[in-house]
């Protein structure tokens, strides 16, 4: 059961948003401030121990795992913009502090874990205005959102409120992209004929966007677009983190409009 | 005792092994279906698989046998002359391809078996709805090969040993204080095979058609 | 330098005829599955039942293979035990040599193909004859199976037409698959009935009963089981189950999950060899069954679950990789996801451990599995038997490790640890971010190299004044 609506939470922005993706964390805060929310960052935190986790690497992985759940501890939820992230938390945690000293403390962090668009729906269950003009988008939901959270429903319900946004359905919807943490680096050949065909259905949709709630993927799918626009000469979907989106199409339009709508692009160097 | 059988022993219990819960083992799947209902279930399952099911009676399933084997050209019949439709057939040998009893081991007549055979029937011992199967245990009157071999199996299901599901069949049948015979087997359809292409195509190694009589 | 993995990978995605005729295939036997189980909830309850059904028989197994033996033996049927592939060859070998046979047919058997028993028998003179029509196919074309139950699906019908016409020359070329197939059914009747010996896997062994059951469509199983004088089974020591009972809910199961069909033509329960009386049947049954690494897996309460496979293949067909690099890239007897989980295990990390890098951990397989195998915490897990330097049961642990990435994960988790450092190094990065090279190897031969922001989340929200205690 989802708590009823909090007056405070905590925010874990993860790694990934920090250095690439700033904006999308902004952008969550912004909905959760905006829905009456008191948002606390712990600016100490740094990153959830995935990369290690899943590396292999799990005496390193459990220290930098050690010094997050060490960041929240009033019984507050812990809201995170990032499928991935949250699932490392909520589900890895526990296998990862088992039969440590700190285990409760571990079950007890990930007990409190949301991704966000999960919090935006099942605990603020937020009414969202649509201000912006007709688009027609297509929806990414990350693996660890759809299979380890459960929460692939959520982003699609956040969407269903804005009656200007149609969402067209790629073929192979639920598969992979391909980026996978350190796979798209260890077995590069099979994660670059993954997101080719990623993009290839995403395209095929004939939206213009792509929205997902994972960073990770859309750092994949992004750059494969910008790539293929730079030397293939096919025509690029812009992307975005589902939370710069949802404030963009609910926000009524400010001096800075159309700056950072292709997020990450802005910052490609030539 | 071999040593391989003693060492892998040996592994298997010097470990601690987990307890497991087991709530929702003996999970059986409940459908409402009466007997109609569960007589249609099987027939499009059959029918799906490409077999043919023909509904008859006691008073029908005899013409029906005849008329089948006319339509396929059948020049022989195998058959058992000691079941209850064997002996039924037998008295009625004149509307029937030549009838041919399986009276001796294989090793004695394997070449007509094979070679000979056009067609065989046999009894069942029921059938499941959910899945469209016929229940055999083939035995010294109806041996194992009587559904395999030959390209054009009879099957007679009698209608009040039409179950719901294979587990409801065990139950009530209560397979395991009879024993469980040499080989049972459960029957759903012709042979079949996707392995060229995902084509589906049927006959391979077992029957080309499998004709069910339900009575 | 690129691993023989990669290269084989490397090859099969360059194939994009075989990659279009793998998306088909799978394709339709996801949308098989799918059709099966309209109601998720009773999904969910099946899915409950048969992974406590191999849970339960594997929590006993000691004393289910002991019942399995008394219980097969009473009933007539001789039981062998092997360690090793090789003891297992030995003992298929000897029961040959004992009956004088030359040759012997073959149902479909993964476990067969775990022993090389066709290469082994050959290399004593004694030729195996696949039956199974797909393993038929590839056994004419001198292949391996690129699928556990789908072992030709890697070839086209008109790849097969051409090796029919080769392979019979007295016979037309034809693309037609019946005629293809009535072909196969004349020449494979033929080697039924003279054949001395028939060999058959067993998809489930019931140790109250002494049953071994087989799962099949064609009639290869139940041929090779029926006609030949003599029969032998193979199969895993982790195949057997409990109660007679725990039959229905894995048959219901286990060709939904595969193939997507509500049951196969045949489920054969075999029991004993021909009884006296008996008219047909084998004379004389045997079992052999194979260890070959699995009692180690067995010794850790995790791997463990990698034993309750019932070989469906739903993983495989779920794959995201798999359909890309095809079955025969993994380089073993078992590919895709289950694969992964279980050939570095049985044949060493040192051997097989890259596989467990060949999975974006997307969790399809998980998903999928009738009985709930945690397929990616098991690659995850074998990523970590890989790097780790403690004792271990799975065998060729720490052979992955290397100095240098060892090294590097040990900087980030200090990093990571220091967050007045981690924030340096992090704004540093934005600082330094146009000096960045845009070639990052693999990730930019597809992709732009990322972008780093030009001021952390850190930064923004310090500067906006969110709260952080």
């Amino acid at each position: 059961m989802p708590p009823s609506k909090p007056d405070t939470v905590y925010f874990f922005g993860t790694c990934l948003i920090d250095l690439m993706f700033p904006k999308a964390g902004v952008s969550a805060i912004q909905l959760l401030q905006r829905a009456g929310i008191k948002v606390i960052y712990p600016q100490a935190q740094t990153c959830c121990g995935q990369p290690a986790w899943n590396s292999g690497y799990r005496a390193e992985a459990r220290k930098v795992a050690r010094a997050q759940i060490a960041l929240f501890p009033k019984p507050l939820p812990i809201v995170i913009p990032s499928g991935s992230c949250a699932g490392m938390m909520k589900t890895h945690y526990p296998e990862l502090f088992k039969g440590e000293a700190d285990e409760a403390q571990a079950l007890d962090v990930a007990g409190r874990v949301y991704e966000l668009t999960e919090f935006l729906v099942d605990v603020l269950n937020v009414n969202l205005k649509d201000l912006g003009e007709p688009v027609e988008i297509a929806v990414h939901t990350s693996c660890s959102a759809r299979r380890e959270m459960g929460v692939a429903d959520k982003i699609e319900q956040l969407l269903g409120q804005l009656q200007n946004v149609k969402v067209l359905e790629q073929a192979y919807k639920p598969e992979c992209c391909g980026f996978g943490g350190t796979f798209a680096i260890k077995q590069p050949e099979i994660s670059a004929a993954m997101v080719a065909d990623k993009t290839m259905h995403l395209r095929n949709t004939g939206a213009t966007q792509v929205v997902s709630q994972d960073c990770g993927c859309l750092m994949n799918i992004g750059g494969a677009f910008e790539y293929q626009a730079k030397h293939q000469n096919k025509k690029a979907l812009s992307t975005q983190h589902i939370a710069e989106f949802l404030l963009q199409r609910t926000s009524s339009p400010s001096p800075s409009t159309g700056e950072g709508h292709r997020m990450g692009v802005a910052e490609v160097k030539s | 005792m071999s040593e391989a059988r003693s060492h892998i022993f040996q592994r298997l219990r010097a470990v601690p092994r987990p307890e497991v819960d087991t709530t929702g083992r003996d999970y059986i799947p409940i459908y409402q279906w009466d007997k109609a209902e569960r007589i249609k279930r099987f027939t499009e399952r059959m029918q799906a698989v490409r077999a043919e099911v023909h509904h008859c009676d006691r008073s029908s399933w005899l013409s029906k046998v005849a008329e089948l084997c006319r339509v396929k050209g059948l020049t022989n019949l195998l058959v058992s002359p000691t079941t209850e439709w064997g002996q039924a057939l037998y008295q009625q040998a004149e509307s029937l391809p030549s009838l041919t009893g399986y009276d001796q081991p294989i090793e004695a007549w394997k070449q007509e078996m094979f070679y000979g055979i056009d067609a065989s029937l046999t009894s069942t011992l029921g059938g499941i709805a959910e899945t469209g199967s016929l229940i055999l245990w083939p035995n010294s009157d109806e041996p194992r090969m009587m559904s395999l071999v030959p390209p054009v199996h009879f099957a007679i299901l009698d209608t009040e040993q039409l179950y719901t599901t294979f587990a409801e069949a065990v139950q009530a049948q209560d397979w395991l204080a009879q024993g469980m015979p040499t080989n049972a087997l459960l029957i759903s359809g012709p042979s079949k095979s996707a392995d060229i292409a995902q084509v589906l195509a049927y006959g391979v190694h077992g029957p080309k058609e499998l004709v069910v009589i339900l009575v | 330098m690129k691993t023989e993995f990669r290269i084989q990978v490397d090859q099969a995605l360059g194939k994009q005829d075989v990659r279009a005729h793998f998306r088909k295939a799978m394709d339709t036997l996801m949308t098989n599955r799918r059709n099966q189980f309209p109601d998720n909830a009773e999904l969910q309850r099946l899915r409950d039942q048969a992974q406590v059904i191999r849970a339960n028989a594997l929590s006993k197994l000691p004393e289910l293979l002991e019942q399995l033996e008394a219980n097969l033996t009473q009933n007539g049927i001789h039981v062998h035990w092997a360690e090793t592939t090789d003891e297992a060859n030995d003992i298929v070998l000897k029961i040959m040599q004992k009956h004088n046979a030359t040759w012997m047919i073959k149902g479909k058997s993964m476990v067969s193909e775990e022993m090389g028993l066709n290469h082994f028998l050959e290399s004593k003179g004694i030729e195996a004859l696949e039956s199974d029509l797909g393993e038929f196919i590839i056994q004419l074309d001198g292949e391996t199976p690129s699928h556990i139950i789908m072992p030709a699906i890697h070839k086209s019908k008109e790849q097969i037409a051409k090796l029919f016409n080769e392979k019979f020359p007295d016979i037309p070329y034809t693309e037609d698959v019946d005629t293809l197939t009535r072909t196969a059914r004349d020449i494979l009747r033929e080697k039924f009935y003279n054949a001395p010996v028939g060999l058959s896997g067993v998809n489930f062994a019931v140790a109250e009963t002494g049953t071994l059951c087989l799962v099949e469509n064609e009639g290869n199983g139940r041929m090779s089981t029926t006609i030949p004088p003599v029969h032998i089974a193979v199969t895993g020591i982790e195949k057997v189950v409990e109660k007679f009972s725990d039959i229905p809910p894995l048959l219901s199961i286990l060709p939904r999950s595969a193939t997507g069909q509500p049951i196969t033509t045949y489920f054969n329960m075999i029991s004993s060899p021909r009884k006296q009386g008996e008219k047909d049947g084998p004379e004389e049954v045997h079992l052999v069954l194979l260890d070959n690494g699995r009692s180690r897996i067995y010794s850790d309460p995790e791997l463990l679950a990698t034993l309750r496979c019932i070989r469906c293949g739903a993983c495989i067909n779920h794959c995201p990789v798999y359909v890309r690099i095809g079955g025969h890239s993994y380089g073993t007897v078992y590919p895709g996801p289950i694969g992964t989980i279980l050939e570095p295990q049985k044949s060493g990390l040192s051997v097989h451990g890259e596989l467990v890098q060949a999975s974006s951990l997307c969790g399809a397989c998980g998903e999928v599995c009738p009985v709930r195998i945690p397929i990616p915490n098991i690659i995850n897990r074998l990523r970590y038997e890989g790097v780790h330097q403690e004792e271990s049961s799975v065998l060729d642990a720490g052979s992955k490790r290397k100095p240098m990435e060892a090294i590097t994960w040990k900087a980030w988790s200090w990093a990571a640890t220091h967050p007045s450092m981690y924030n340096l190094g992090s704004n540093l990065a934005t600082q330094v971010r146009k000096l960045v090279p845009n070639h990052l190897g693999a990730w930019t031969s597809v992709r732009t190299a990322p972008a780093i922001a030009d001021k952390t989340l850190h930064q923004q929200l310090k500067a906006l004044g969110v709260d952080h205690e």
